[in-house]
């Protein structure tokens, strides 16, 4: 009787076996790829905003502290987006008749919010407490970037777990020694950054690696 | 094929597209919680927010307690004792509030004014140098002229920082060399042993240690 199978499909059947596998990894590595993609996070990319707010002009420009604005971030879990009055603060008066901030009057004749579009969203199941970190030695800049540069704001990080982690395993690397650096936009870690660190998580009692990495510090 | 095995099969195939109904909001659906989070927006009220006005004749709660740091517009009363960790705090809050239009010496050439902002009137005039504490509270709070009131943005603690933080600036331009405490006199006119009266910066960081606010403004 003759054989049913060529000799050539022993080497077909093997490489399939492989390739089906190399193709498996590969799927995975694509669909991780993607999730961590700016595709998915949308990091770096901006927003259509009812008012196109620029924060190089108001920071960098103008030199407005970032607690002119976002008044609760050392002392609530929101830093807060402020109010339409306090954009009024100056705008009653600067560009009180251009086109572009018709919006904003608006708003502030008829009392209606104006719908600005969330940049930095976490997901509901994360819990995040701004004044915790800034009170701690976090500067703004270390999670948001230099916004001082950004004409439309975006998220200059990822905000995956993988990149809250990265700090919590070790906080030493960002901690700010004055108070006003933690507002600054130019802040760079000094060259002995390591041993400034240590010093400050310990006086301002910074948890340990294991209770900072714990499931429920962030899922509560 | 048994009618056992056909009900079973039946099952299988309802069960499968139930889970796989489910799988497609599964994700979504704790990422994004039918919960209300700060300033998010809701179909529940007429006006689209979740944050909530105060109901019309009521207080917050725990602002009552700021009624004692309420100082009326004639008095020159000082609620809070003056340190220099209220100084301190006055000088980070000036910075952060005041500065755009006041500028960092109250001379009022703050950057928002070197915009076209309307000038406001230095703090080194006799006119608010005379000015009460309780006024500078009523201005801080309700605003004047085209300065908006800073209620929502500087709790009344801060306000009072903030006071004392201006009284120390007007002092640096202001400050009487016989107020300085011996050494530091000693130290002005040794400095000053050219014969020339002091310069308004030695005065200003005689005034500023007076007070103790650092005299890094």
């Amino acid at each position: 009787m003759a054989q049913i199978f060529h000799r050539s499909t022993n080497f077909i059947s093997r490489f399939s076996v492989f390739s089906a596998l190399f193709l498996a990894g590969l799927g995975l590595v694509a669909v991780l790829g993607v999730a961590r993609s700016p595709y998915m996070t949308r990091q770096n990319v901006t927003r259509e905003q009812p008012v196109q707010f620029s924060h190089k002009h108001h920071v960098g420009d103008d030199g407005i502290d970032c607690r002119y604005c976002h008044t609760g971030v050392e002392t609530s879990a929101m830093a807060g987006i402020p109010p339409t009055k306090t954009c009024m603060n100056c705008h009653s008066v600067l560009y009180n008749n251009a086109s572009y901030l018709e919006p904003i009057r608006a708003s502030y004749a008829t009392d209606k919010s104006i719908e600005w579009v969330k940049v930095h969203r976490l997901a509901d199941f994360a819990y995040f407490n701004h004044s915790i970190h800034v009170n701690k030695g976090v500067g703004c800049s270390t999670c948001h970037g230099q916004v001082n540069q950004m004409p439309l704001m975006f998220q200059a990080n990822t905000l995956l777990m993988q990149w809250c982690l990265d700090c919590h395993r070790n906080p030493e690397a960002v901690l700010r020694e004055k108070k006003e650096d933690v507002y600054s936009m130019d802040w760079k870690a000094p060259a002995n950054q390591e041993e400034i660190g240590k010093r400050l998580a310990a006086e301002r009692h910074i948890r340990t690696t294991a209770e900072l990495t714990s499931c429920s510090t962030c899922h509560r | 094929m048994t009618s056992a095995s056909r009900f079973l099969t039946i099952a299988c195939a309802v069960a499968c597209l139930f889970s796989a109904a489910g799988c497609q909001y599964l994700k979504q659906d704790m990422a994004n919680q039918p919960k209300n989070r700060p300033l998010s927006p809701s179909d529940f009220f007429t006006d689209g927010r979740s944050e909530r006005p105060l109901v019309e004749n009521t207080v917050a709660y725990g602002s009552i307690a700021n009624d004692e740091l309420f100082v009326p517009k004639e008095s020159n009363a000082f609620p809070l004792p003056v340190n220099s960790e209220l100084l301190e705090r006055g000088q980070e809050r000036y910075k952060i509030f005041c500065t755009p239009c006041h500028g960092l010496q109250g001379d009022g050439n703050g950057m928002a004014a070197m915009r076209g902002m309307k000038h406001p009137p230095s703090y080194h005039q006799d006119r608010l140098r005379q000015a009460t504490n309780g006024y500078i509270y009523d201005v801080v709070t309700n605003g004047f002229g085209a300065m908006y009131g800073y209620s929502a943005q500087i709790p009344p603690r801060d306000r009072w920082a903030i006071i004392a933080y201006v009284r120390a600036l007007q002092l640096s331009r202001n400050a009487k060399v016989a107020d300085l405490p011996a050494e530091l006199r000693e130290k002005l006119n040794q400095s000053g042993s050219t014969g020339a009266a002091p310069s308004a910066e030695q005065k200003q960081e005689s005034g500023s240690a007076k007070d103790s606010t650092g005299g890094s403004n």
